[in-house]
């Protein structure tokens, strides 16, 4: 069974796919959403057949595969699965058919004339003798207004104010984001790691500027072009340490390479391993996103079209936690042990900062984004506090976290499609005309602040027993973290479901749809048998976590603490 | 026929010059002479079609040449030419660079009246004489035969083993360049002015070579590089001539590929000159600079390197940063291209200050990348169109993603390719120069070069969002898509930029052999 290349298999399916369907025209929308949704569906299929060919307790990289790409800078198609990965990328294939599936007529009901074109592509021919062009001087010097991104817009053709998306488009950049997600996770040469790390960013960056709510177009470029700006930031400080690393190897093992198995195996000097963690962990600290490097997370988060968001904080981010242990930790032990004081702190202060700003957001958006902050701070605390429980739980929580986050963003932006504004105070008691829809969103909500019997408590309960073990009391005060997400999740639901109705337009809202039914219905289940039963994901995820924890000589602290996994035994 | 020939001056013997080896250099010098030639007795409309394909013939004929001399490794002519693997990488690239300017050069379809150069060098600015140069469909054919000449001139330049021999190249090279400067149709006042501009600093930085030269010559009593790298430390001479050289040589030769503190030129040049040859410049010049650059330190500064490795490092820094920052604040597409070549000119300095042969494979890679992305990118503006011309002002492609999506597409993935985006070309181009650097020892050049590319990114990424992201104009610029050869041009730049994004093994072996094989001395 191991020789299907299974990774292979699922990063070509959809970037394929994702030609095709860029390829087709605008008018046949309706066959690419159903083409995207049946090829996500199979890519499903086949990422939970993969994992049932997955082998939980066999060390190493399964379903791994090596090609020389470019063998100069010994550069090679490699991929691999270990359990963090499998599961990372069994989300991803979750999440993509979802999105598919929730924004299925996002983009029919913009007002847009069939006939007229969007933009004066055919008629304006400039006859040589034409009217004085545009442009005024353009001397040397050029002393005018420089064009910026948020500047305002100059004379537009009024036909065009609403334009019309292409949905062929939209539909392939989800599949090539799903390509990329998929290669991120399973690459296992560090460069190929790098090239999807900044190849996600492009359609990412597209879907939040092109896709984004309409008429807010300033808004949407600038969060746009902060989210690739940032990304590439980081991604450009890593390349250096990539670049670092692969100096190294050629220096120890004779011949440069990027194979992380054989990088793992280098000496590097404490001094050089501080340097070349901070290149990774800055990128990773700004795609998680960690607490000082955030800042482009709501704007990107309410900016970008729902299901973008969902991608966005449901995975893209994961990216950063992903990268923290799977290389930021094996690959540089000391440094990693000499920062953690740092990462620990931060991850506290992400904790309640994030907590802290969801609870006074007005804007639906931004609250999730905020609240995946704090989650974040959760994951980073359960990864650097090196035990295997939290280590287990932090991994966990990547994917319950999706899982839960996800949902929510998929509410908000339900609620968003009826009432078109994500202010939460246009909302308010719309658990009596819309009791389906709420009822989701309390779940969601329930999931997110770690109810037990949800799935997010278990990750949780992981995390912060795993550090209490390493510390009692960064594992006490991120304790109360907890009470902190009860209230911005309550108060979010209080404040837009319960109570009389406020606003006359509220009384007439559909609840959901036969669609948005099937595509809460898998999360809901999801969240609620994850959270009874985890004893699946936790076998596929622990034994990598120990095994990386053990190969960098931390042993978990267990024997002075009684305290062991019992997976589902939380009652 | 060695070192004993200085010593035999006085007998004169002539030195043997061996033909088939200097053929490329050859093929391409008489083409220029027939090309000449042919605009003086051809009729004007003969002209037209005479004209480029007995350049472009030229050139094909030419690579093919280099192509053939792959392997050689000698001296020749007295020891003034060196034909070796780096001469040869670079003038094969130079040619094909050449090749797909002289398309650029030869499109007929785009301006109404036929073509991007002006109808006769003399039409003057005005009113009167904007009008003429806009409405004759002739063309100063002139054009072609000194594009040859300026391609000899850089095929020279890269081959000298001799300081002399440089500044011959030097100038033959640059002398068309400033006529072709002045040749645009539109915005003649503007064109002229860079013809003027380029003429006086580049005939003052020629200076700064010649002088140079001169103290080159009185510290070794020689001008071959190899006899200047032997002489470093032997002769009993102070060491201030061999620095003044050093200085004075490097002005001359920062000025070329346009590095700060000597870039001023750049941006002038690049706005007003007719765009084929912008990209002709950009390109060409580029190789041809790198080259000369490379050979002179590597070769006879080389056992200096310790002395203008820090005057390198700031250089490029400066370079680098200037050309970053100052991109961010033009409001002209030609312009913010001039200046984001004079970062990527800093980009490939950072290369050369590893000082290493991995170095040396990564600058010629990364020329090649770079040309191939800057001669289609400037392919792809002169597409883009108004009455007035072409559309070289940022605000006209405002939502040109929306109106023409094709062009907008290829246009944003040549700009993430300048800015290094993997998966094009510009990434494994920077890699190869940055891995050189660091592996060099110049890990804090390469932090500074990786933060100029971020700032850079964003100005290459404030246009996608101009494209895509923005309404489109009323009165915006009309997008020419008939099939044309400026059509060709930008596709084959497109299409060798995501190549050698993606499979870039088969050209990396090519310079990595050599550079190996490196230069003969």
């Amino acid at each position: 069974m191991n020789s299907v290349p299974w990774l292979t298999i699922l990063l070509l399916v959809p970037a394929v796919a994702a030609v095709v369907v860029a390829a087709l025209p605008r008018r046949l929308a309706t066959q690419a959403k159903q083409l995207t949704l049946a090829v996500t569906l199979v890519v499903l299929v086949l990422a939970v057949l993969a994992t049932f060919a997955y082998h939980p307790n066999r060390a190493g990289f399964q379903f791994a595969q090596r090609y020389d790409w470019i063998p100069t800078f010994g550069i090679s198609y490699a991929v691999g699965a270990d359990g963090i990965s499998l599961v990372l990328i069994l989300l991803t294939a979750l999440l993509v058919p979802v999105v598919v599936l929730s924004s299925w007529d996002e983009f029919d009901s913009e007002p847009d004339g069939p006939s007229g074109p969007s933009g004066p592509s055919d008629g304006v021919v400039p006859g040589d003798g034409g009217g004085s062009g545009p442009g005024g001087d353009p001397g040397t010097g050029g002393g005018g207004t420089a064009v910026l991104v948020a500047a305002p817009p100059a004379p537009v053709v009024d036909a065009a104010a609403a334009p019309r998306r292409s949905v062929p488009v939209f539909c392939a950049l989800l599949l090539v984001l799903e390509a990329g997600l998929v290669g991120v996770f399973a690459a296992t040469d560090v460069f190929l790691f790098y090239v999807f790390f900044e190849a996600i960013l492009i359609p990412m960056y597209f879907l939040i500027g092109s896709f984004g709510p309409a008429g807010q177009q300033a808004q949407r470029s600038y969060a746009a072009v902060k989210f690739l700006i940032y990304s590439l930031l980081g991604g450009l400080l890593m390349l250096a340490a990539v670049i670092g690393l692969y100096v190294v190897s050629a220096e120890q093992l004779g011949s440069g390479t990027f194979d992380f198995a054989l990088l793992r195996q280098l000496d590097i000097t404490p001094g050089v391993q501080k340097l070349l963690f901070l290149g990774f962990f800055v990128a990773f600290a700004i795609k998680a996103p960690l607490f000082p490097f955030h800042t482009w997370l709501p704007d990107a988060g309410a900016q970008a079209p729902v299901g973008g968001a969902v991608l966005l904080v449901g995975l893209l981010d994961k990216v950063g936690t992903f990268g923290l242990i799977r290389y930021c930790i094996p690959l540089f032990p000391d440094a990693s042990d000499y920062f953690a004081p740092l990462v620990l702190a931060l991850a506290i202060i992400g904790i309640f900062y994030g907590a802290l700003l969801a609870i006074g957001q007005r804007d639906m958006k931004r609250l999730v984004s905020y609240t995946s902050l704090a989650h974040f701070g959760f994951i980073a605390l359960g990864l650097f506090a090196f035990t295997s429980q939290a280590g287990t739980g932090a991994v966990l929580y990547m994917v319950n976290h999706g899982l839960s986050t996800g949902l929510l963003f998929l509410v908000v932006g339900f609620l968003i499609a009826r009432r078109g504004t994500a202010d939460i105070g246009a909302y308010g008691g719309l658990a009596k005309v819309t009791p389906v829809l709420a009822g989701t969103m309390l779940v969601a909500g329930l999931s997110s602040l770690a109810l037990p019997g949800t799935n997010s408590f278990v990750s949780e309960f992981l995390v912060l027993v795993g550090t209490f073990t390493y510390n009692k009391a960064l594992a006490i005060v991120a304790t109360a973290g907890i009470v902190l997400a009860a209230i911005y999740v309550l108060s979010l639901y209080q404040r837009t479901m319960t109570g009389p109705i406020t606003h006359e337009a509220n009384r007439t809202l559909p609840d959901l749809s036969w669609r948005e039914k099937a595509v809460v219905a898998p999360m809901i289940a999801l969240i609620i048998g994850l959270g009874v039963y985890p004893k699946p994901l936790i076998d596929i995820v622990r034994p990598t976590v120990t095994a990386t924890y053990t190969d960098v000589g931390k042993s978990d602290p267990a024997p002075t603490h009684p305290v062991t996994v019992q997976p589902g035994g939380r009652s | 026929m060695s070192a004993s020939l200085l010593a035999q001056t006085e007998k004169i013997t002539p030195p043997s010059i061996e033909y088939s080896s200097l053929s490329p250099l050859l093929i391409v010098f008489v083409v220029a002479l027939i090309g000449v030639l042919v605009d003086a007795f051809a009729q004007r409309e003969a002209r037209r079609v005479i004209q480029p394909v007995l350049a472009a013939g030229g050139f094909i004929a030419a690579f093919v040449a280099v192509a053939v001399l792959h392997g050689r490794h000698a001296l020749l002519a007295a020891n003034a030419v060196a034909i070796d693997a780096p001469a040869l990488f670079m003038q094969g690239t130079i040619l094909v660079f050449a090749l797909l300017s002289v398309l650029l050069v030869a499109e007929r379809q785009l301006d109404s009246a036929g073509g991007a150069i002006v109808a006769s060098a003399a039409i003057t600015p005005g009113p009167k004489g904007s009008t003429a140069a806009r409405t004759s469909a002739d063309m100063q054919t002139e054009a072609y035969p000194l594009m040859v000449f300026s391609v000899t001139g850089m095929m020279l330049f890269v081959a000298s083993n001799n300081l002399l021999v440089m500044f011959v190249a030097l100038e033959i090279l640059s002398l068309p360049l400033y006529l072709l400067a002045g040749l645009a149709r539109r915005r003649r006042l503007l064109s002229q002015e860079a013809a003027m501009k380029y003429f006086l600093l580049g005939a003052f930085s020629s200076a700064f070579f010649l002088y140079g030269l001169a103290f080159a010559y009185g510290y070794a009593g020689s001008v071959e590089l190899g006899k200047i790298a032997t002489a470093v430390g032997t002769t009993g001479r102070t060491d201030a001539y061999l620095y003044l050289a050093v200085g004075l040589i490097a002005v001359g030769l920062f000025f070329k590929i346009g590095a700060v503190p000597f870039h001023s030129w750049t941006p002038d040049v690049y706005q007003g000159s007719p765009t084929p040859v912008t990209a002709f410049m950009a390109a060409g010049t580029k190789v041809a600079a790198f080259g000369a650059i490379l050979r002179v330190f590597y070769i006879a500064f080389g056992p200096l390197r310790w002395d203008w490795r820090p005057v390198l490092w700031t250089v490029a820094i400066l370079t680098m940063v200037v050309g970053a920052v100052l991109a961010l604040t033009q409001r002209d597409i030609k312009r913010m291209l001039a200046y984001s070549a004079i970062a990527h000119a800093g980009f490939l300095l950072v290369g050369l200050a590893g000082t290493n042969t991995d170095g040396l494979r990564g600058a010629m890679f990364y020329l090649v990348t770079y040309g191939f992305t800057t001669i289609a990118a400037f392919a792809v503006i002169s597409l883009v169109r108004t009455s007035d011309g072409e559309a070289s002002d940022l605000s006209q492609w405002r939502g040109l993603g929306r109106t023409s999506p094709l062009l907008a597409g290829v246009f944003s993935f040549l700009l993430m390719a300048l800015a290094g985006i993997p998966l094009t070309s510009g990434f494994t181009g920077k890699f190869a120069v940055f891995q050189a650097a660091i592996e060099g020892d110049a890990t804090p050049l390469v932090v500074v070069a990786l933060v100029c590319s971020a700032i850079a990114a964003f100005f290459y990424v404030r246009v996608i969002v101009l494209m895509f992201f923005s309404e489109p104009l009323a009165d915006g610029p009309v997008v020419i898509t008939r099939p044309t050869l400026t059509f060709a041009t930008a596709g084959i730049g497109t299409l060798a930029t995501l190549v050698l994004g993606v499979a870039p093994q088969p050209l990396l072996d090519l310079a990595n052999t050599a550079a190996s094989s490196g230069f003969v001395r």
